[in-house]
């Protein structure tokens, strides 16, 4: 798949490597934001003219607006220049982004386990019954036992959980082998606060 | 002035555990406020307002004995780094700009950043290898913090913080291993080395971004999301610090069955030279203290207790230094003459 700007829905062009604080962090930028911060590009007509047509289209499709946190308004380039995120809401509104990044810095581990305050037992608790629900239902799945499914994903709709934000599944893999859904399930995976 | 850096239990004067091979233990926590962002997006007034909080919030464990509040905004530059060299707060939180403070429990084994990168860091020090204990007693002040303030908790991710590397258990443990044998031997790079397949990270003396000072260095683990504490602090305090520390033995054990002469040589030489010197340089003192150290364990040198040597290596840094010999701590200042007159004053035979 084709990245994009970091700060706009351009394609990217640029892609660099950072590391700082033992953390790697990836930076996408299109042709006008690399040049904002100094890269240089090449100057040679054709692929200039090729990068401008492109610019062009993608400013009629698209207003330029980076995506930034709905609580904070950091953005994900601003995550990447610093390696910090600026709000516990951060942790949702880059969910997809920051989880790459937290599998590469985590040694691929993705849940945690361990301790948790008093206050969020019950998130907890429903994060388990979410996990055991989404296992159950990529089981029934597997086993074309349809009717169980459709219920155990009613279920999980209930308890505020899909697929995808369960741990321990292949969400795709998952959604790829269930019959098309009538009606979509909440994509809400509990508040991260 | 004590410090739990100094390899004697405070509480009973007993030799901590290991101490021959490990210098202290630490044992971290991150946690952040529900309500507000991190600190690095947050507003002057807003930290002050979680200074506040905190402030206001009871401690519990450690603190109940007493509790010193320092503001560490308005705390003088030498008072500051005084701090940092008795690993109470961090590198980066001796300079930051913003409102900041720090909570020091009376025995100095325990402190709770306010404003470091996250909202709360809580540490806890002791001698030697005392990882279980220390974790132990870490909970319970991170349960009894928790009656006073929300953290902000993810099912998934779990405590939140401001750099995803601290994500989960939010819980950093270390050791600072003492390896004068493994050096000598020309073996430490490669336990570095294997310290680092093993996930493990390496740092000096200090911590992150500082240099292994003489024989001297940190191991602590990488990650925090994935392991429960109970399974990292088990880990550690049985499998990992007991292997570093058996690498060590061994390889005094090949020193001295070796070539005893030789090893004597080299630690006497270094107490000698401490002894006498009369301009002594940061990086020169651990160097020898390191030796006198090794010697002290391994019986060769035994008119010296091992807590003035763990004592010395706190008080030849430059903040410490400067406080005890009356001067001024300023850039370029050279402090060696002082330096050798203070551990050549306290190692008088």
């Amino acid at each position: 798949m084709e990245r994009t700007c970091d700060c706009c829905p351009n394609p990217a062009v640029v892609h660099e490597i950072v590391v700082r604080n033992g953390l790697k962090a990836e930076v996408h930028l299109c042709a006008e934001h690399a040049q904002e911060r100094g890269f240089i590009l090449p100057t040679s007509q054709g692929p200039a003219l090729v990068v401008g047509k492109l610019l062009g289209q993608a400013r009629a499709a698209a207003p330029r607006q980076p995506k930034a946190c709905a609580s904070c308004g950091l953005t994900m380039a601003q995550v990447r220049e610093t390696g910090l995120v600026g709000c516990p809401l951060c942790y949702r509104s880059f969910e997809q982004e920051l989880g790459a990044i937290i599998e590469r810095a985590q040694a691929n581990a993705t849940a945690h386990v361990g301790r948790h305050p008093a206050h969020a037992a019950n998130l907890v608790d429903r994060a388990a019954l979410r996990n055991r629900l989404a296992r159950e239902l990529r089981e029934a799945v597997s086993r074309e036992e349809y009717e169980r499914a459709a219920r155990l994903r009613d279920r999980l709709s209930e308890v505020g959980g899909d697929l995808a934000t369960a741990d321990d599944v292949d969400a795709d893999a998952a959604r790829a082998a269930m019959p098309a859904a009538e009606d979509g399930c909440s994509p809400s995976g509990g508040a991260p606060s | 002035m004590r410090s739990p850096l100094i390899g004697v239990d405070p509480a009973d004067h007993r030799e901590a555990p290991m101490a021959d091979c490990v210098l202290s233990s630490r044992v971290r926590l991150a946690r952040n406020l529900i309500g507000f962002n991190f600190v690095n997006r947050s507003s002057p007034e807003q930290l002050a307002d979680v200074v506040h909080r905190v402030q206001a919030a009871r401690l519990g464990g450690p603190f109940e004995a007493g509790t010193r509040w320092v503001n560490v905004q308005a705390t003088a530059a030498l008072d500051r780094l005084m701090l940092f060299e008795r690993n109470l707060i961090s590198r980066p939180f001796v300079e930051a700009p913003h409102p900041r403070c720090v909570a020091i429990s009376a025995d100095e084994t325990t402190s709770v950043m306010v404003n470091e990168e996250d909202h709360l860091r809580l540490q806890m020090l002791a001698p030697g290898m005392q990882l279980a204990p220390l974790a132990e007693r870490m909970f319970e002040l991170d349960r009894s913090l928790e009656r006073s303030l929300e953290f902000a908790f993810h099912p998934r991710f779990g405590y939140l913080t401001a750099c995803p590397t601290n994500l989960g258990t939010g819980i950093r443990v270390s050791a600072m291993m003492h390896l004068p044998a493994l050096r000598m031997l020309e073996e430490l790079d490669k336990v570095q080395r294997a310290a680092k397949d093993m996930h493990l990270a390496v740092r000096g003396f200090h911590g992150e971004g500082t240099e292994a000072l003489g024989d001297f260095f940190q191991v602590s683990n990488q990650t925090t999301l994935g392991r429960s504490e109970h399974d990292l602090v088990e880990e550690f305090a049985g499998v990992i610090v007991p292997r570093f520390v058996e690498y060590e033995r061994a390889a005094r054990r090949t020193l001295m069955a070796r070539d005893l002469a030789s090893l004597d040589d080299r630690v006497h030489r270094a107490l000698g030279i401490l002894r006498n010197c009369r301009l002594l340089a940061l990086d020169e003192s651990i160097k020898f203290l390191s030796r006198v150290r090794l010697g002290v364990a391994l019986g060769r040198i035994t008119d010296i207790e091992r807590s003035l040597v763990d004592r010395l290596l706190l008080e030849v840094q430059p903040a410490h230094l400067a406080r005890t010999s009356g001067g001024e701590l300023g850039q370029g200042r050279d402090d060696r003459a002082a330096r050798a007159d203070a551990v050549r004053g306290a190692l008088r035979s």
